[in-house]
């Protein structure tokens, strides 16, 4: 699996791919496979305020759900409509698929994520339990 | 099939297709008495509320439907084809008398609001079974209102938080093993307790430091299932309620696996101070494809005065009657009484056993799982080694190894010609296999599942793929589970 | 023990292979002090033949063959034979919930069938594979409209069933969830006055019964719109299912919680019935209970599964819509045979016999006593008031085998001497006619009887 150099990643899994004062967020390749095929994304409106490492949404498989948490803080500007028809997408293409785009509170708590080597690390370590 | 099974052979069945396509205009299996009252104008009378249309329900005729739904049941797996042995869910044999009995005239059609006069039939029912529960729990007193296990709970729950309150302490939290069924958190949930998870120790049971930690004056209750999900008696019982009672909490008993206990223990005894009971579990009244069931809650003295309403009481005449006034009920968990057709089931069941057979068939109960456990050991992994009570719960290590999953073990199974036992459940086991036999499992039966299990665990070592894409004898193979849940078609609709 | 499949030598040669001395050795993990070492004080071990005598000596105390006008919220309708014999196949009795579906695919085609006359029936878009019953079924529907709205606090109906109410401010008590209740005015229906003024911004939702518990047909599509225009969610409990055979389905519910115990369901003293939540697909990821899905195997060919498992408390755990596990399959199996036989002409002919039963009951009974509520539509109940106690009314009544409406003074003491008298097809006219005769002897002897009084009073 290859992770891409310019996101930061969360220990729950989910990457964020800043751009100046905003970011979007989705979740990484290893947690697309570790719940198997998506069948329903459940998402924040825009408007709504995430804070860092609380929950905004969720993800299912058919027989798992799984609570998505916010890398880092801010507004939610956009969200990816296309998934609620088509939540295969993200089984298809996570890094591709982002869930959320916001405005970024603090740029600076990016810091505190992983990279992508890190990260990788991680999931090397956790896959081997 | 590699190995042959003595327990099934394949047979032709019917197709089938959904009752709407069957429909056409003019079939008819109705046909209702002349109206010995002035007809009616159905427009004068209901103006606009009138209905028009019934749109696409079916026309069809008598004879159709006897073979439409003969059709659908053949494609079931049930009790009386063979052992079921669903761990946790004790589907024992469903004693037949006790459907006669439920339809008895004055039973069946007994009105819930008829007078408490020509209702004493029905009332000493409710009274014989409430006592005998009574005696079989150790419990001083009982409600039958709840309609399931989990409706059970929340009607425990609510007892649980009556009585703190009543006490002037509003307690927050409830005790859960990781080990429990999902029902109890969700019902804590429901009852407005947050859920505090109880971490099992390594044998599996509760993990008596953890609980010290845990326990202070803000938790209401644990909830706690014993014999616990893994089939295993929680040997440190008396510990577990004395540090709860210490702080002021209460024992919370899911009595989901009291097939393991009747006759020769009783919660009553052992410090439980709220306990549902499952009668479409342990005492015998049908499953029916997932219900009705029925949730009667044993309660402690001091737990009483919160009993929902109306509770039976016997009149000074000798006859028996409902008390409404109750001030500090939490009220009414459901209309009526409750599932009253269980409750004559169960007690037709219990007075059918009497005392001994109740203890015979908790003996075989338990003789019956202690069997698989030895004639699956060492063939299956066995996660906890300590004794098994009326179930055992093995796991996928082994066969993992070579790709096949408890889900493809289980799929495997049918093919076998049995239910499958229940799958990744506990959660504490990972590829958990939960198997409950029951009394109701001759040894020739308990012996043909045993020769598939191990028939099954050499296919997975010679031909794991043929294990895995099973099952291969059942008129469906394994659905789309993933396209059923992305887009739900959850109705049929006349194709335009 | 005659359910008991096994003889003393099965159990020695199980022992031994165990390797267990004795059974004993078995229960050996429960510490000894807790054992039982005694019988249990149940009755003796009885012969089936001695069962079958107990039960019938209960049913003849329960007093069998009465003719009844009692309804409220449990119906005697008529009840077709093959619905006894299809359920009592062992293949559908002793299923239990169709987890694994290549051996469920009746079960799981039987739910599919029932969602689809379910929702047909009430208008919705989806129906799940039932709940408890009515009474539960409706708090499940208000709290489902608490997520879906993010409000919290509930508007009820005086005209919703009493037990009903009682089960809802059970559950919503600990909730946290406030209750309103509003009034019903002369004609039956609910006051919209009233109503209008209960409804606040934090209103999830109007929960209304039609037929309501007096039998009057509440103007649902009107309830609706206030509602709507504040935001608020209509949940529409349905207690007589028969109504929907001739009563306009309440399209403007958001969700529907029905009983469906008229449907081929014995009264039983009260249950096991068949509740049931219908509601529009929007909302379907927050509905209770379970769902059956169609899809197709690995050959293309139709199947069903249970599906959106995930709301469910198995997986979701405290965060579930629901505790609710075990339903009433068998229960909703009777109704959905119900359905079929009598289907798209015959569930509207007999809704029309009920209809003209009660339109002729009321009219009889108005003319020796007081019909409340005759200014709305109703179904197949009414109330009458009669000037004289209706228990004494109704003991009378008993001595001829039938048994008289349900008297409201229990949940409605401001309607004084009144009673909800209830008729279904089964309610003979010489019946209807025995019954309004004791009503007016009743009211007869009361007039004389006031018409005396002052004399007595002077001769004192």
């Amino acid at each position: 699996m290859s992770y891409p150099a310019d996101f930061k990643y969360t220990k729950e899994h989910e990457w964020i791919k800043p751009d100046g004062g905003t970011a979007t967020i989705g979740i990484t390749t290893y947690a697309q496979d570790s719940l198997g095929d998506i069948v329903f994304v459940e998402l924040p409106k825009p408007g709504t305020e995430l804070s860092a490492g609380k929950t905004f949404g969720s993800v299912e498989s058919v027989k798992a759900v799984s609570d998505l948490y916010a890398p880092a803080s801010g507004t939610v500007t956009e969200v990816n409509a296309d998934l609620n028809t088509h939540p295969e997408k993200i089984n298809k293409d996570a890094h591709g698929s982002w869930m959320v785009k916001i405005k970024l509170k603090d740029a600076g708590e990016l810091n505190s994520l992983l990279s992508a080597a890190d990260y990788e690390k991680f999931v090397a370590e956790e896959g081997g339990h | 099939m590699k190995h042959m099974t003595r327990k099934a052979t394949r047979h032709v069945n019917q197709n089938e297709g959904l009752i709407f396509e069957k429909s056409s205009p003019g079939k008819a299996a109705w046909k209702l008495a002349p109206l010995d009252v002035p007809e009616v104008d159905t427009k004068e009378l209901l103006g606009s509320a009138e209905r028009k249309d019934l749109g696409n329900m079916p026309e069809v005729s008598e004879i159709e439907i006897i073979r439409h739904f003969t059709r659908l049941s053949t494609w079931n797996y049930a009790i009386d084809l063979g052992m079921y042995p669903l761990g946790s869910c004790t589907m024992k044999y469903n004693p037949r008398v006790n459907e006669a009995v439920s339809r008895l005239d004055g039973i069946a059609n007994a009105h819930p609001y008829q007078p408490e006069k020509t209702s004493q039939g029905a009332l000493r029912i409710i009274k014989t079974l409430s006592d005998c529960l009574l005696e079989i729990t150790g419990m001083d007193a009982i409600t039958l209102q709840p309609a399931a296990g989990a409706h059970g709970e929340l009607t425990g729950l609510l007892l649980v938080r009556a009585y703190h309150d009543a006490q002037g302490s509003s307690r927050k939290k409830v005790l859960i093993p990781d080990s429990a069924h999902g029902t109890n958190p969700a019902t804590a949930a429901m009852v407005g307790y947050a859920v505090e998870n109880l971490k099992s120790s390594a044998q599996g049971m509760v993990d008596i430091g953890a609980l010290e930690a845990q326990m202070n004056e803000d938790v209401a209750a644990l909830m706690l299932t014993n014999p616990n999900t893994l089939g295993v008696f929680e040997q440190d019982i008396h510990k577990i309620a004395e540090l709860l009672h210490a702080k002021g909490g209460l024992l919370y008993m899911d009595g989901a696996n009291m097939n393991a206990l009747v006759g020769k223990v009783r919660p009553g005894d052992f410090g439980v101070d709220v306990m549902h009971l499952n009668l479409h579990k342990t005492f015998s009244t049908p499953h029916g494809g997932g219900g009705p069931g029925s949730g009667p809650v044993a309660i402690k003295k001091q737990l009483e005065p919160f009993l929902p309403k109306p509770v039976l009481i016997s009149k000074p005449d000798g006859t028996l009657g409902f008390d409404y006034e109750r001030p500090q009920s939490i009220g009414r968990v459901r209309s009526f009484y409750g599932n009253f057709g269980m409750f004559v089931r169960a007690l037709a069941y219990i007075l059918a056993n009497g005392p001994d057979g109740l203890r015979q068939t908790t003996e075989d109960a338990v003789l019956n799982a202690n069997y698989i456990r030895k004639g699956l050991e060492g063939t299956y992994d066995l996660p906890y080694s300590i004794p098994s009570m009326h179930e055992v719960v093995f796991s996928d290590k082994i066969q993992a190894r070579k790709g096949a999953r408890t889900m493809d073990l289980a799929k495997r199974v049918i093919d076998y010609g049995f239910h499958p036992y229940t799958t990744a459940f506990p959660l504490i086991v990972p590829g958990a296999m939960m198997i409950e036999p029951t009394e109701s499992e001759s040894k020739e039966e308990l012996d043909l599942f045993l020769e598939a299990m191990r028939s099954i665990a050499q296919e997975v070592e010679e031909d794991a793929e043929l294990v895995k894409t099973a099952p291969h004898s059942t008129r469906v193979s394994r659905l789309d589970e993933t396209a059923a849940a992305r887009k739900p078609v959850l109705r049929w609709k006349p194709t335009p | 023990m005659r359910y008991l499949p096994k003889s003393p030598a099965d159990r020695e040669a199980m022992l031994k292979t165990i390797g267990a001395r004795s059974i004993d050795d078995l229960f050996a993990p429960i510490p000894p002090e807790y054992r039982l070492n005694r019988d249990l004080k149940i009755p003796r071990q009885m012969a089936e033949s001695e069962i079958v005598d107990w039960f019938r000596e209960r049913s003849r105390e329960n007093g069998d063959g009465y003719a009844t006008f009692l309804g409220a919220g449990a119906y005697y309708h008529y009840r077709p034979v093959i619905i006894d014999s299809l359920i009592s196949r062992g293949e559908f009795l002793t299923a239990y919930t169709p987890y694994q579906a290549e051996i469920s695919q009746g079960t799981l085609q039987s739910i599919f069938e029932f969602q689809t006359m379910i929702s047909e029936l009430t208008g919705m878009e989806v129906a799940n594979a039932s709940m408890y019953d009515g009474s539960t079924a409706a708090a499940e529907a208000v709290m489902m409209a608490v997520r879906l709205t993010g409000r919290r606090s509930v508007v009820v109906a005086r005209s919703v069933h009493p037990e009903y109410r009682q089960v809802l401010s059970t559950y919503a008590f600990h909730q946290g969830m406030p209750l309103a209740t509003v009034p019903f005015k002369d004609n039956g229906r609910i006051d919209f006055k009233e109503l209008e003024a209960a409804i606040t911004s934090d209103t999830a939702c109007v929960l209304v019964q039609s037929p309501n518990f007096f039998g009057t047909i509440e103007d649902v599509e009107a309830i609706g719109e206030l509602a709507h225009s504040k935001g608020a969610m209509l949940v529409v409990a349905i207690a007589e299912a028969i109504s929907l055979g001739i009563v306009a389905p309440p399209k403007a519910a958001d969700i529907i919680a029905m009983e469906a115990q008229s449907f081929g369901v014995p009264l039983g003293f009260g249950g096991p019935y068949c509740g049931v939540i219908a509601t529009r697909e929007a909302y379907v990821r927050q509905m209770p209970g379970r769902l059956v899905g169609q899809t197709t195997d690995r050959n293309g060919k139709r199947g069903f599964v249970l599906t959106l498992a995930t709301r469910e408390q198995h997986i979701r755990r405290e965060k579930a819509t629901s505790n609710i596990c075990t339903n009433q399959a068998l229960i909703a199996l009777m109704a959905n045979i119900f359905m079929t036989v009598y289907g798209k002409v015959g569930l509207k002919e007999l809704a029309k016999q009920n209809l003209a039963k009660t339109a002729y009951a009321a009219q009889q009974f108005a003319k020796h006593g007081k019909v409340l509520f005759s200014g709305a539509p109703r179904f197949n109940e009414f109330v009458v008031q009669t000037t004289e106690d209706p228990y004494a009314i109704n003991a009378r009544i008993l001595g001829h085998k039938i048994v008289g409406g349900l008297p409201l003074k229990k949940f409605y003491p401001e309607l004084g001497n009144a009673s909800v008298w209830c008729c279904t097809e089964l309610t003979s006219r010489s019946i209807i006619d025995t019954a309004v005769g004791h009503v007016a002897d009743s009211e007869r002897s009361v007039r004389s009887a006031q018409q005396e009084e002052p004399a007595e009073e002077v001769t004192r």
